[in-house]
């Protein structure tokens, strides 16, 4: 997991760099919360480059994420989803509230181009 | 033969999270001899992982036990049982509802058997109170690919 705190845009961006299930979420969920309640940011990113596999663990581990950086009034979006990772999303409606931005870091091209 | 199967794989270990991806991924390699694409290899992981999930989070709700799948490769299919001698499911039909779960506070999302039952082709939960929950599911491997 790779950390990186953008302070001019209030930005936390969280690289996750395994699998992410339910064993996994455990200590993904523990650092996300403790960098976002020192940081408080107003936009907190989860890059997905490199997750290869998520379940619905990983639906829940980042609702529960969403909430608290609503409580501060931050907003939760995702980025370099990957099309397997991409159904698990649209089967759960969760884009609604965190949903899936264009790929900035490969010159503006979306998502399904980065794979 | 009806129902006649070409191979066979059994598996049991300890409901400790950290088999989760262990299960996923030796599933996956059993069904590699039938050809799957990278979409039903990627469909397949994810079913058999929440199966599994909920065996260790409900089923023995994180205390120690016995989970066993049993795999049954077809012709063009592949047919998967995941059980646990666990706590079972008093309400099966409630159970398996988008967005139903009984354990909102450790922030499941309640999508585990909606995501089975798209992924798959079949889903089947059998489940005796106080005895264990059996999930069978089925999913047709290359569909359209015709086998001599
Ligand atoms: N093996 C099992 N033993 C006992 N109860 C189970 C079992 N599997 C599922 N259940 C019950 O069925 C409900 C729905 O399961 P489902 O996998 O759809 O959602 P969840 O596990 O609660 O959340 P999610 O899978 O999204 O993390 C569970 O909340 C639980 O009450
Ligand atoms: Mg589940």
């Amino acid at each position: 997991m790779q950390v990186d705190y953008n302070k001019k845009d209030k930005q936390l961006t969280i690289k996750i760099t395994e699998e992410i299930d339910h064993h996994s979420c455990e200590k993904i969920k523990k650092r996300a919360d403790y960098e976002i309640q020192i940081h408080l940011p107003k936009k907190l990113v989860f890059d997905f480059e490199n997750v290869n596999f998520m379940d619905s663990s990983g639906i829940g581990m980042l609702i529960g994420r969403y909430k608290l950086v609503s409580m501060f009034g931050g907003k939760t979006s995702l980025i370099n989803v990957k099309p397997a990772i991409k159904k698990v999303f649209e089967m759960s409606g969760v884009l609604k509230l965190i949903p899936i931005e264009e790929n900035k870091n490969m010159g503006g091209a979306k998502v399904e181009e980065c794979i | 033969m009806k129902n006649a199967y070409e191979n066979e794989m059994k598996l049991e270990f300890l409901s400790k999270s950290c088999n989760e991806s262990f299960a996923r991924i030796t599933v996956a390699s059993f069904v590699a001899q039938l050809d799957p694409t990278i979409e039903e290899i990627a469909d397949i992981k994810t079913a058999v992982s929440e199966a599994v999930t909920n065996c260790i989070i409900h089923g023995y709700e994180d205390k120690e036990g016995i989970i066993k799948i049993e795999c049954k490769i077809f012709a063009n299919s592949i047919k998967i049982e995941i059980s646990d001698n666990g706590k079972g499911i008093d309400d099966i039909e409630q159970a398996k509802q988008a967005l139903y779960t009984s354990k909102p506070e450790q922030e499941r999302s309640g999508m585990g058997f909606t995501i089975m039952e798209s992924f798959m082709d079949e889903l089947k939960v059998e489940s005796v109170l106080g005895v264990g929950t059996k999930v069978t599911m089925k999913k047709i491997i290359n569909k359209g690919v015709t086998y001599v």
